[in-house]
């Protein structure tokens, strides 16, 4: 159990938090001996608050919000936001799942840091936050489409630049590789029990047509 | 007469300006010489990282960290290699650890001297900047002979680190920090009671500890507020809590208290290198689990097990446990984080970094709202800015 790794300190403060905000959390998880909050989107900036203010919380410094993509989840993006407590010395992770359209609060109001850590999730990811700001694109090139960070985007981009020398200016063109990406998988077929064997889709290939 | 409307004067700063600490671009909206509104563009230097790391193995991630925060590249890598042992519930070697604190403190003053002797130039000394970077040559030997590499070190590695040091170099080690004081001493006659450095400096983008904190400051930065926080203390890892060593505080949060902190914080790596030498245990320098560290050349060419192993490692890699964690070190700049997500395969599923200097640029409009434009250079020098991990 994971839970047992954790300091008694924050474990106490864990049972605190899920019982004052038992309704605005989904669940509280463990990750070894640190303690994820996941929070109903609407009630996330309710969490926060309470976090930062709350006397045996303050959680005054939010070192890092990012994005995460799993596109197997109904709810693909998530915002995670890494909280640290200076005067309890202890850290707190919360969490949010939200869809391509569903947007979040932002936390801006709250933290003056989440202000271009939102932006940043925005561009990595396309996660919006409702009443930010300033939400622009933060690290991408100016004028760039999609959201490079989300497991569909290719690794190599879609676009290349390079300078013409004709045009005197810099030109973006589609990508060419000159030689195919390569990506190699080395999860064990004895091991993963999601991996598909190389020909494993012929067998399937045939009963389909079979069962026309 | 009809009351004009003066629209504020737009001034691009960068991205090639030599006091904007590599590719920042400032668009400034000033008010005569007065900054109104400061809007930092950054990404100019982001590369996909995060990105490039979801695609290679654990160890392949590794030489991704020496090129965030290029001043002092083993910090970054201990942020890493530490979180990737806490998925994999590793135990490194107490030399293996020893040497990474010895390693990481030789950074925090490879760090510190460039960013003071930088700063020093942006305001108008030239002479800081040429002494210390004869010091920074010396620690980019120690690094060399260490590692074969003098900035991109690849040296700390999950499991340890990557080989035992060579013979004599903690002699070397140890006699140069005999003589590095005086250079300290050095520097800070020049700059320290300095008048001009004290006029562009003292009073220059205050921050309190409260407002600090709401911005996501961290190290030098919160410190020269006068908070005493270091994760070296408060959460310490590795041997850190076997060091003795002290905080310095600052206590007017301007331009010039993060000067001194970095000044006395030099000293107390120092003082950790010292001890470090001094304590240094012998012993393996990375975990004997053969399934994460590879073995000894001269094994591998006897022992067939070895050679598996080590052709498993160079190509596979390992498999990571499913989890995440978020794990942070004190590097030079501040809280250096990795956010690691494993799903139990070879690659991590996500990896977000969490750059101090990030916080700190986007809190480059409320520091220089009001100040002059001089006043946003010397800003700048004393965030401790560096693009390769703000950008990516």
């Amino acid at each position: 159990m994971p839970r047992a790794e954790a300091s008694q300190a924050l474990k106490d403060l864990v049972d605190y938090i899920s019982v004052q905000m038992d309704e605005a959390l989904v669940s509280v998880e463990w990750a070894g001996n640190e303690a994820v909050l996941r929070a109903r989107p609407q009630s996330v900036l309710k969490v926060l608050r309470f976090l930062r203010d709350d006397s045996q919380c303050l959680f005054k410094n939010m070192v890092d919000l990012c994005g995460a993509d799993y596109p197997e989840r109904e709810q693909r993006l998530e915002v995670v936001y890494n909280l640290l407590s200076v005067s309890h010395n202890l850290r707190m992770r919360v969490k949010v799942s939200t869809d391509e359209e569903t947007p979040v609060p932002s936390s801006s109001g709250l933290f003056a840091s989440a202000e271009w850590n939102e932006r940043e999730a925005w561009d990595m990811y396309g996660i919006f936050f409702s009443d930010h700001p300033d939400l622009r694109r933060i690290l991408t090139d100016y004028g760039f489409e999609g959201h490079p960070m989300r497991k569909d985007f290719p690794l190599t981009g879609h676009v290349e630049v390079r300078y013409d020398d004709e045009l005197k200016r810099v030109v973006y063109e589609p990508v060419k590789l000159t030689q195919d990406f390569r990506s190699f998988d080395f999860l064990s077929p004895w091991e993963g029990a999601q991996a598909v064997l190389p020909g494993d889709d012929k067998a399937t290939e045939g009963e389909d047509a079979g069962a026309e | 007469m009809a009351e004009v409307q003066i629209k504020p004067l737009t001034l691009n700063f960068g991205p090639q300006h030599p006091a904007a600490h590599g590719v920042l671009r400032l668009v400034l909206e000033m008010d005569g010489e007065i900054v109104e509104r400061a809007d930092p563009h950054i990404g100019l230097l982001h590369r996909g990282t995060e990105k490039l790391i979801e695609y290679k193995t654990y160890l392949q991630a590794v030489p991704y960290f020496d090129r965030l925060d290029y001043v002092a590249p083993m910090s970054q890598e201990h942020a890493y290699a530490l979180a990737v042992e806490k998925l994999l519930g590793l135990e490194v070697p107490k030399r293996g650890q020893y040497i990474r604190v010895l390693y990481a403190e030789l950074s925090r003053i490879l760090n510190h001297i460039l960013n003071i002797t930088t700063f020093a130039l942006d305001v108008g000394a030239m002479t800081p900047l040429l002494w210390g970077f004869e010091e920074r040559e010396h620690l980019m030997e120690f690094y060399e002979r260490a590692c074969g590499a003098r900035l991109h070190a690849a040296y700390f590695r999950p499991g340890g680190v990557h080989q035992d040091l060579p013979a004599g170099l903690l002699d070397d080690i140890s006699r140069w920090a005999e003589q590095f004081p005086a250079v300290v001493d050095d520097m800070e006659a020049l700059l320290t009671n300095n008048r001009i450095f004290k006029q562009r400096t003292v009073d220059i983008g205050v921050v309190t500890a409260e407002e600090a904190y709401n911005l996501g400051f961290t190290g030098p930065c919160v410190r020269a507020s006068g908070q005493a926080w270091d994760l070296r203390k408060s959460q310490p890892y590795d041997v850190y809590d076997e060091m003795d060593f002290d905080i310095p505080v600052g206590k007017t949060g301007d331009c010039y208290a993060r000067y001194l902190v970095r000044m006395e914080e030099i000293r107390q790596s120092l003082r950790i290198v010292k001890q470090c030498i001094a304590n240094m245990p012998d012993g393996p320098v990375k975990t004997t689990d053969r399934k994460i560290a590879p073995p000894p050349r001269g094994e591998m060419k006897k022992s067939m097990e070895a050679l598996i192993h080590h052709f498993k490692l160079y190509t596979e890699g390992y498999h990571v446990p499913a989890g995440e964690t978020y794990t942070a070190v004190e590097a030079p700049k501040g809280e250096f984080g990795v956010y690691l997500v494993s799903d139990g395969t070879n690659k991590p599923y996500r990896c977000k970094i969490r750059a101090p200097g990030f916080a700190f640029l986007s809190a480059m409009d409320f520091l220089s709202k009001g100040h002059m434009l001089a006043d946003t250079v010397a800003i700048i020098g004393s965030l401790d800015i560096v693009f390769g991990e703000i950008d990516r």
